[in-house]
């Protein structure tokens, strides 16, 4: 179950851009907490962590990991765990989030989150890195569903499913990316609808929306890519109306990382979450 | 299918497609697995632009982005921290025969990452330059100065500040010839600062932990100590004076 005693308001929060410093400072208009990509924070010193420990003062901090690479064959990297910690301990986030997806191989490092075969083996690899960065940071982690481009062959039971036992057997909490749900579903042609009512809503802590870019395959069919440069599409507003409607309010983050805009743009996507979420309380 | 596989088609675009990898409902995988090879191109691409903006201007956005493509290629990124990711690659354009015609670039990266590495470096206040004035002039030779953690020396044989004075803040047309240059911080903002001929084989003295006396003596005849001294501090590069007991 989840742990509700050190978490997120069920209210919008936003991913954090240096540029918007001033504004959120000044009027944060409906944004109640901050998400931030843990791996931007781990210098030695300097603007970025002075301007954290500033916003930590205001508002609950969501550290969002995008590197650690759980879903490595390779076991977790003890450099970056003990990097991952140091900035928990100083920081006492209100959450701490990872991806199911690795992005490490032979100590190259991708900078993307790349996919995971759903498989008995992969399950019992990711479960035993969850547990083990649970232990490490003496906390409960959500892990956030992935978007899908492509499938595997060998994959023996679905996304949700996989997911639900990876919770089950590690006591982590989920991210649940809504984009990513609607990405993956028209990628792979599966209904996203499916996908929210299989899904275990009872374990998310926090919920991603971020815009996609639209592309076509060389068949030309809709090709979504997980871009985070525009503004969340109406389907993806609509499937979140959806997710309230079973699972209730959560913590629901506006994720823009690319073409960032000024702050009123960003602020506007957070109200109409908020919006949203109002008849769900 | 290992994430070996998956890796080393990932890089190589030339590289067949793994086997085992479906579009939807077992259907031909497409061109799907190239969108993975395009977010990696894209994002260590756009990393290296944003540590290099000088480098990317004065090759060009087509040059930089087919030279990025060979480096990261190359030398994938070791650490999970982009700050990090371009920390060779001033040593890769010195031996990338394509940029051979542009002999300063090297030099330019250099200082482009030391600005970097300024920007992450902890948080150490620096010494005003005040706080060398009045000392007793043997008691000062005597002293080791403590530089910053962010303080970066760098001697060139081109003029790569005033090159990149002129390529990011519209500064003149930069005239041939050396220069030596500490990189620190002031505040949060990475500072730049010219040293006098011999500053940056002195100063990088200093930081080995001679006292002044002995770094002085490394420097030939006419090199301007106070000169130098005042250049250091104004950049924020010296962290304290640690005087004889």
């Amino acid at each position: 179950m989840l742990d509700t005693a050190r978490s997120l308001p069920a209210a919008p929060g936003v991913g954090y851009k240096a540029q918007h410093f001033s504004a959120i400072m000044a009027d944060p208009g409906p944004v109640r907490w901050l998400e931030v990509h843990a791996e931007n924070y781990m210098g030695d010193g300097g603007r970025p962590i002075a301007q954290l420990r500033h916003l930590a003062q205001r508002f609950p901090i969501s550290v969002h990991g995008v590197g650690l690479s759980i879903g490595g064959e390779a076991p977790l990297d003890r450099d970056h765990l003990a990097r991952l910690k140091h900035l928990c301990d100083w920081l006492n986030p209100a959450s701490f989030s990872e991806h199911l997806a690795w992005s490490t191989h032979d100590g190259a490092y991708f900078n993307d989150l790349l996919p995971l075969p759903y498989t008995e083996a992969t399950l019992t690899r990711v479960c035993r890195h969850v547990a083990q960065l649970q232990e490490v940071l003496g906390r409960q982690m959500l892990l956030e569903n992935p978007s899908s481009y492509l499938a595997f062959a060998e994959s023996e039971m679905d996304e949700t499913e996989f997911l639900r036992e990876i919770a089950a057997r590690t006591g982590c909490g989920l991210l649940l990316d809504v984009n990513n749900v609607f990405v993956s579903a028209v990628n792979l042609q599966t209904a996203p609808l499916d996908y929210i009512a299989a899904f275990p809503l009872d374990a998310v802590g926090e919920i991603h929306l971020g815009g996609h870019d639209e592309q076509q395959d060389e068949s030309g069919a809709p090709l979504l890519i997980d871009s985070h440069g525009r503004e969340v599409a109406d389907p993806v507003w609509a499937l979140y109306a959806q997710v309230l409607e079973l699972g209730g309010a959560r913590p629901t983050l506006i994720e823009w990382d690319n073409d960032v805009p000024d702050w009123p743009v960003l602020a506007a996507e957070a109200t109409r979450a908020a919006a949203l979420m109002e008849p769900a309380r | 299918m290992s994430q070996r596989a998956f890796t080393e088609a990932l890089l190589d675009p030339e590289r067949a497609v793994p086997e085992g990898l479906t579009g939807p409902a077992g259907a031909p995988i497409g061109n799907r697995f190239d969108i993975y090879r395009n977010n990696v191109a894209v994002g260590l691409t756009e990393a290296l632009i944003a540590a290099y903006p000088v480098v990317h201007r004065l090759v060009g956005d087509d040059f930089f982005r087919a030279v990025a493509g060979v480096y990261f290629r190359q030398q994938p990124p070791r650490s999970r921290l982009m700050k990090d990711f371009g920390d060779t690659f001033p040593r890769f354009l010195a031996h990338f025969p394509p940029a051979k015609q542009l002999a300063y670039l090297p030099d330019v990266a250099r200082l482009e990452r030391a600005r970097v590495h300024a920007f992450h470096a902890a948080d150490t206040p620096p010494l005003n330059a005040t706080g060398l004035e009045g000392s007793d002039p043997a008691r000062l030779l005597a002293s080791r100065v403590r530089l910053t953690p962010a303080a970066t020396l760098i001697a060139s044989p081109h003029p790569i500040l005033a090159i990149w004075r002129a390529n990011m803040e519209g500064g003149p047309k930069p005239l041939p010839g050396p220069c030596e240059i500490v990189v620190a911080r002031r505040g949060f903002d990475p500072v730049m600062a010219e040293l006098p001929p011999h500053g940056a084989a002195f100063a990088t003295e200093l930081k080995r932990g001679r006292t002044l006396a002995a770094a002085h003596a490394t420097a030939p005849r006419g090199f301007d100590l106070a000169a130098t001294l005042a250049a250091l501090a104004a950049a924020g590069a010296i962290a304290a004076l640690e005087e004889p007991t």
